[in-house]
């Protein structure tokens, strides 16, 4: 505590020597989640400092997208500054809705080799690999995996599973060992109630079954297009590593979810984990925290493992977003402020003991990062096998187009993973010529 | 003498506004009434329709502000019209469509016809039936969510107990074949009332005295049903048809709730691929031309449906 005082109050001397600036009514846009109240919390401080107010809007996950981008769109200025999602980086950048901040970046000292390259590359840069950034990264996340320890230490328990697959009951190292857990827990009565193996991700309407599928493809082979030759797609999205992974997706999801777990996302998973439902949960690191300060869940019941390897390697999907300052904004010096407020390394370290999980690699190289928290181990271990979905202009398009295939496949048993796969490097394909790079 | 409301009014008027006043003709003055309305009309209505036909032939992305808009010619129509998707869609919307409309003029004039009969607390039952429909169609979509859910919704434990099946063994927003019904039953509950109301205006609009001439005719109850009640409540009925037709072309909100589209496709009503395509895909050009499909479509069903009810009335 002492030490996060002296923090806030160097942190306060920084923005206090900073030359007066007419104080402003700052608007801060966020999804409406754990980690937005966090950050309500830790601006107070800025607030304090600067004299600015800070407003907030936050609009669930599921009308987020739709909510904000249509807000950028049509250049509205109810937002000054805008923790957007990592895919909107490039149509952002590209139709000027987010403020290059290349110069204020240099001006002011903030270096982007200080926080995760893996956030940097998915939050802050467009194009992908050059340095130029619309954004900071504020929250890293990623899918990762949260299972009942509790149950998996059950002496009864280990013993059966031990005999049926001749290993220990504990967290998974790949995706069939996963399966093989989901399955053993299907159907088991514990304490009286009839539990299931795994809560993943099955959402149709916005980005869900995306996120989720995808930590199953990549690892069985799936790559976005040909690392020799961009947009390059047949044969890489379909590629028969592909296939094998959205076939076992929709194995788990046939044979080791809730019933009725058809159209599931981040809400409805964290509730069959803390309802005690099932043994396994998919969800975005950002849980973890609620997770352990649950009264049926935490406190120990819980453990946390990174997305298993596959055949084809070992990746999870990236989740998180930078913050950005909107174009359209009249108060961008003193969103600005607010910027180099966020990146300070004092706040930073407050923001992760907040909740919030900070990119920043002063915090998370900290020797007692690891140990600060029972999930913070798995979540560097997570940050370390990232990949993204497409961050291109024509993102949403290109992620509704896997949501209908996907989720025809998976949750309707429609075709083959073959077809499915087939169709979707069609659609992309048509998608890209639209955009002129094919 | 006792001055008219008119003549007080002309008195009231200040000269110079009474001046430029009586120098208008009875049309001008008919036209500076109306144009304020009028103006409304184009502005809010004629203008983004012909805005709406015209982007529908480009490729407009109002994502793309810096894009150069190109003249496509029937390009999205020709797309839209031959994507086995949309028809897929339009399949999904005529299920709803037909399925919910027979189901509620079936359930809505039986529910009338029973009201009607004024049995004791009628009136309470009256508002217990109507209270569905005073909810919002989100709200309704949510919960049904609930109740359909396997392990712990009324629906499924209700089936399991007239059938015996185990109600975790079936999942009405997760099946394929079941989805489209859990919509219909979904929509059936909310609106039935609303076609029970205009049964019932129907009903009570039928003057005693027919019926009493009929049963000096010795008219069975069957035929009187047939012959009296039924024509005599079809233009109330075909009203309320058309209501329900338009409203369920259009539904979104409830089942973007209860099931999100899905599972697939299934139950991806033509409205919520629309707003897909328009506000997700942000391809507004294809959007719009979705849009005027949708709208002709509306339009020539619903004029070829009202001359059908003028006919019925005039009989």
């Amino acid at each position: 505590m002492k030490s996060t005082l002296a923090l806030t109050a160097a942190a306060a001397l920084t923005v206090g020597t900073a030359p007066a600036a007419q104080a402003e009514d700052l608007t801060l846009c966020w999804a409406a989640w754990d980690p937005a109240n966090a950050l309500v919390e830790l601006s107070k401080d800025f607030e304090a400092q600067s004299g600015h107010d800070m407003g907030f809007e936050f609009v669930p996950w599921p009308n987020f997208a739709d909510r904000m981008l249509n807000e950028l769109n049509s250049g509205g200025q109810l937002c000054d500054l805008m923790i957007g999602d990592s895919q909107w980086i490039g149509g952002a950048a590209e139709s000027g809705h987010y403020v290059k901040l290349n110069d204020f970046f240099a001006q002011e000292g903030i270096d982007m080799a200080d926080f995760i390259p893996a956030t940097v590359t998915g939050y802050s840069e467009w194009p992908k690999g050059t340095p130029n950034y619309w954004a900071l990264p504020a929250f890293g996340d990623v899918v990762g995996w949260t299972y009942r320890k509790d149950w998996f230490e059950r002496p009864e328990l280990q013993a059966e599973f031990q005999e049926k697959h001749g290993r220990a009951l504990d967290a998974p190292n790949t995706l069939e060992e996963l399966k093989d857990i989901a399955e053993f827990f299907q159907g088991r009565e514990i304490d009286g109630t009839t539990v299931y193996g795994a809560a993943i991700y099955t959402e149709r309407g916005s980005e869900g079954i995306t996120m989720g599928v995808t930590n199953a493809l990549y690892n069985y082979g799936f790559e976005y297009d040909n690392p020799d030759n961009p947009y390059d797609l047949d044969g890489y999205i379909n590629s028969a590593g592909a296939v094998a992974g959205l076939e076992f997706y929709k194995a788990l999801y046939d044979c080791c979810t809730p019933p009725g777990s058809s159209n599931w996302y981040m809400g409805e998973n964290i509730d069959a984990y803390k309802s005690g439902q099932v043994a396994l949960q998919m969800n975005f690191a950002f849980i973890w925290p609620g997770v352990e300060a649950d009264p049926n869940v935490g406190g120990g019941k819980s453990g946390y493992f990174p997305n298993p390897a596959g055949p084809g390697g070992h990746f999870a999907q990236l989740g998180g977003q930078g913050i950005s300052v909107v174009a359209y904004s009249e108060k961008q010096d003193a969103a600005l402020e607010y910027i180099k407020w966020f990146a300070q390394p004092e706040v930073q370290q407050k923001w992760w003991e907040s909740g919030g999980y900070s990119a920043l690699n002063a915090v998370v190289e900290d020797p007692g990062f690891a140990s600060s928290q029972p999930y913070a181990q798995t979540f560097l271990d997570s940050m370390a096998i990232v990949k993204d979905f497409w961050a291109e202009p024509a993102y949403a398009d290109l992620l509704l187009s896997m949501q209908d295939h996907v989720h025809n496949y998976v949750i309707a048993g429609s075709g083959t993973a073959q077809e499915a796969l087939d169709a979707l490097v069609e659609d992309w394909t048509i998608i890209f010529e639209d955009e002129g790079k094919l | 003498m006792v001055k008219s409301t008119i003549t007080r009014a002309a008195h009231a008027t200040p000269e110079p506004v009474a001046a430029r006043v009586r120098g208008l003709s009875d049309r001008a003055i008919a036209w500076i009434f109306v144009a304020p309305t009028l103006f409304l009309l184009l502005a809010v209505n004629i203008f983004p329709l012909i805005w709406t036909i015209r982007l529908s032939f480009t490729n407009y992305r109002v994502n793309r502000p810096n894009r150069d808009i190109e003249w496509i010619g029937l390009r999205n129509y020709e797309r839209i019209l031959t994507d086995a998707d949309v028809w897929q869609t339009m399949q999904a919307t005529a299920h709803f469509l037909i399925w919910t409309i027979v189901l509620q003029v079936l359930i809505g004039f039986a529910l009338a016809w029973l009201i009607n009969s004024k049995f004791r607390s009628s009136n309470f039952w009256t508002t217990v039936i109507v209270l569905p429909m005073m909810l919002s169609p989100a709200v309704v979509g949510n919960f049904w969510t609930f109740l359909y859910q396997p392990q712990i919704g009324l629906f499924n434990h209700a089936v399991a107990f007239f059938t015996g099946v185990d109600p975790a063994s079936f999942s009405m927003i997760g099946d394929v074949h079941l989805a489209p019904w859990a919509i219909v039953i979904a929509d059936t509950w909310m609106w039935t009332p609303f076609v029970m109301l205009i049964c019932l205006a129907g009903l009570r609009s039928i003057p005693a005295s027919i019926y009493e001439a009929a049963e000096c005719d010795r008219a069975s109850k069957w035929r009187q049903f047939w012959t009296i009640t039924v024509p005599m409540v079809l233009p109330f009925l075909m009203l309320a048809v058309l209501f329900r037709g338009i409203e369920n072309f259009k539904m979104f909100d409830l089942v973007v709730q209860l099931t999100g589209g899905g599972p697939g496709n299934t139950t991806t009503l033509t409205s919520i691929d629309l707003k897909r395509e328009a506000f997700e895909r942000w391809r507004t050009g294809y959007a719009s031309a979705y849009a005027v499909i949708l709208f002709v479509t509306v339009f020539g069903l619903a004029s070829i449906y009202v001359k059908a009810l003028n006919k019925v009335k005039e009989r």
